[in-house]
């Protein structure tokens, strides 16, 4: 049999994923949509305040399946979706409530995109005949014959990139992996759809973590441990300085992030920020803006991109956080075998335990690891 | 526009989701449409045709039950008949007995009269076979006990309940008794006065008729009270104008329901059901789901099997048929579409990776050898190509 190779689209129901499989489509390719079902939004509608009825534009919501269907029956192709509801909790939600009763802050889309969601979907777009999988994602992935590797790049639209949250890919999961919107500008990808007749080309971007409606994660977290019947660890204790003196107490470190400034709870002649968690002594110590700043980091649990692995230092930019511009930094291999340490040339303010850390050379990911 | 392979040369073996219309369910539905359309609680001449069509279907349904004319209540199907039944007949301070294994339609209504509606209720859980004991249904009354609600066949595993017992129980114990039998409906022969139900509910579209319509008997006497209340439709015991192409239709399928139980047609089905089981039960790693497996041989209606294939994530397999040209039904969809596993399953003891694992073939009246063939081919084929990608055979799943 001479068929075609088969492209399983993760469809959400947005612009970017139903323009990418439209793209695709257009071009003739055989597209399985799916969309992955990962939580119920109305599982913990109306608890300790989070909203009743979901926003759309919510992942998993009713109405993005029912939009991603709409799109996938004007393509003409077939539409599945994908129960990942049990894994989604036990990959992405638990881990994500454990960093942040242990004072971190974690990024849960990365923590979908690595364990759960390519990984996933590859596994998925197998078992129905399926070779490779597409996502709406804005990244550049393709071959270099000389390195032989699998490259990840910063897309065109570098307002959109997300490689900050695919540093996880696996060359695996690269190769069989396509990102059809990577050359285009968001506007492009809206005409893209507006041409294409996409009845969603107006809809909005998703802002928010998926499943959790409304963004204010300390109602999710009161939530979810209620509905397991699990309670709240006491975290309460001390605000000290950086130099030891206790200011004050508070209520739980998980109602802190470090570069805080809001709700600290002490007043003070000059703003004070979340310098430190501590989650054994439940000490979180605050400080200047300026004591904020540190010139170095180490990140854990490194997934190498462009190179094999890292054996002398190397000159990359570094970046700590989706919203942060890249900063030069000398990179060396860490301590342990799946570690780097990162010595910036200039201090960088609230380097946070639980985000990552990806390298970039040029517009290539390096790689990238979780902030210890 | 609509995939490829949506179209042409499909296998359908989902007969418990839903039913192709058969033609002459299309033909005898066609003049009520445009020709007579009136509406039959009009007075006037279009209205009595209207009218004469519906008593005409009514007269059929009396003879699918076994009872009388003035017991068949038309409705807008299987959750109309079920939730009409729990809703229209407890009262709180009442108990009700009913099954884990019953339809959501059932389910959901008991849920609610047991939250909000200060009923009492007892789930009685099925054998490992899927059977339902009626001493578990004996055990379970209470003074109290006004309704007993117990479906007639399942519609995961095809297993027959055993109605005829659970209604002398019922009739010993004073409570009235309502069977769902949307799923056996012109699978096998119905009579109400040798169950002995009060109630029983049907379902058009799950018999080669169309879907929106179905049928309550409604046992004279029986206190009900009606769900949607409005004119003086079904002698006030459904409010809202007749759906008269779709009685029409429901008359038509019912009368060719009956005619289907005498021609020896469900035995053909049952043997090509056995012949499926059969091949399928060859391929290693693959076992029947209740109906017998635990050795207590059970009754079965003739179109149903439900098998579990080790290493196989249900809902991939069921997508990667489907792709393939074969409709099957694994667990039940959830809110957005995707597979939950079959609670039907899990009350009767499997684990939820089994129940994952388990997918239902369901046949029609018009399944073919060929039919079974194709997916006596597609199946293992689809099945090994799961297992050599399956993070439980890898050992990367917990």
């Amino acid at each position: 049999m001479s068929e075609q190779q088969t492209i399983a689209v993760a469809m959400s129901g947005g612009v970017d994923s139903s323009t990418a499989a439209a793209m695709l489509a257009r071009e003739g390719a055989s597209i399985v949509g799916l969309t992955l079902q990962l939580w119920d939004q109305t599982r913990l509608a109306g608890k300790h305040g989070i909203p009743d009825a979901p926003k759309a534009g919510r992942c998993c919501s009713l109405d993005d399946v029912y939009d991603a269907r709409r799109v996938a029956r004007q393509l003409g192709i077939p539409y599945y979706v994908v129960n990942q509801e049990a894994r989604f909790e036990q990959d992405v939600v638990r881990p994500f409530v454990s960093e942040y009763l242990a004072g971190r802050t974690p990024i849960p889309c990365s923590l979908c995109n690595n364990h759960l969601k390519f990984d996933q979907l590859l596994q998925t777009a197998r078992s129905i005949g399926a070779e490779r999988i597409a996502t709406g994602h804005y990244a550049i992935n393709e071959y270099d014959p000389q390195r032989g590797r699998w490259i990840l790049k910063r897309p065109a639209d570098l307002a959109k990139d997300q490689t900050y949250f695919l540093f996880g890919l696996t060359q695996e999961q690269l190769a069989h992996t396509l990102f059809p919107l990577g050359r285009l500008t968001k506007p492009e990808v809206r005409e893209e759809a507006r041409r294409q007749g996409l009845a969603l080309a107006e809809k909005p971007d998703s802002q928010e973590i998926c499943f959790i409606p409304g963004g204010d994660y300390k109602q999710f977290l009161t939530a979810y441990l209620e509905e397991q019947g699990e309670t709240m660890p006491e975290t309460a204790g001390e605000l000290v300085a950086a130099d030891g003196a206790v200011l004050g107490r508070h209520e739980g470190i998980s109602n802190f992030t470090v570069g805080q400034r809001k709700g600290l709870g002490v007043s003070s002649p000059t703003p004070l920020y979340v310098l430190q968690i501590d989650p054994a002594s439940h000490r979180v110590t605050v400080g200047a803006d300026a004591e904020l700043a540190t010139t170095t980091l180490r990140a854990n649990q490194v997934n190498w991109i462009s190179i094999a692995g890292l054996k002398s230092p190397m000159r990359v930019k570094v970046k700590i956080r989706h919203r942060h511009e890249p900063a030069w930094a000398t990179l060396e291999p860490g301590p342990l075998p799946d570690e780097a340490l990162a010595t910036f040339d200039e201090p960088q303010r609230a380097v946070t335990p639980g985000q990552s850390a990806v390298f970039y050379d040029g517009d290539e990911v390096v790689g990238g690891g979780w902030i210890v | 526009m609509l995939p490829e392979t949506r179209g042409t040369n499909r296998v359908y073996m989902d007969a418990n989701a839903t039913t192709p219309l058969l033609a002459e369910v299309v033909e005898a539905m066609r003049p009520y449409w445009m020709e007579t359309f009136g509406n039959a609680s009009s007075i006037h001449l279009d209205g009595q045709r209207a009218r004469t069509a519906v008593d005409q279907a009514r007269e059929i349904l009396a003879e699918f039950f076994h009872c009388h004319e003035a017991e068949v209540v038309f409705n807008s199907g299987g959750t109309e008949g079920d939730n009409t039944a729990i809703f229209g007949m407890v009262r709180p301070g009442d108990h009700l007995i009913t099954t884990s294994i019953e339809h959501s339609a059932v389910l959901q209504a008991a849920r609610r009269v047991g939250g909000v509606g200060g009923v009492d209720v007892t789930y009685v859980d099925p054998e490992p076979s899927g059977l339902i004991d009626p001493e578990a249904i004996r055990a379970a009354l209470r003074p109290q006990t006004r309704l007993i609600s117990v479906m007639l066949a399942n519609n995961e595993t095809g297993v027959l309940q055993p109605v005829e017992e659970i209604g002398r129980i019922a009739a010993e114990a004073g409570a009235f008794f309502h069977i769902d039998a949307v799923q056996a409906a012109g699978k096998i022969p119905l009579d109400v006065r040798r169950i002995g139900c009060h109630l029983l509910s049907i379902s058009a579209h799950k018999m080669h008729g169309p879907k929106g319509v179905g049928a309550l008997f409604v046992r004279r006497g029986t206190p009900l009270e009606s769900l949607l209340v409005g004119g003086s439709h079904e002698r006030r015991r459904r409010a809202g104008t007749e759906n008269v192409p779709g009685i029409v239709g429901l008359g038509k399928a019912a009368e060719l329901a009956m005619k289907s139980l005498e021609d020896g047609v469900w035995d053909r089905v049952a043997a090509l059901r056995d012949r499926l089981e059969t091949g399928l039960l060859r391929l290693y790693g693959t076992g029947l789901n209740g109906a017998g497996s635990d050795g207590k041989p059970v009754t079965r209606a003739a179109n149903t099997t439900n098998l579990w294939f080790d290493q196989v994530e249900g809902e991939a397999l069921v997508i990667a048929l489907d792709l393939k040209g074969v409709a099957v039904s694994g667990g039940s969809a959830c809110h957005s579409g995707a597979t939950e596993p079959s609670h039907v399953l899990l009350a009767m003891g499997l684990d939820k990776t089994r129940a994952r694992a388990s997918l239902r073939f369901s046949l029609l009246k018009t399944t073919s050898d060929a039919d079974v063939d194709r997916v006596l081919q597609v199946v293992p084929e689809a099945v090994s190509q799961l297992r050599t990608l399956s993070p439980i055979a890898a050992g990367t799943l917990g």
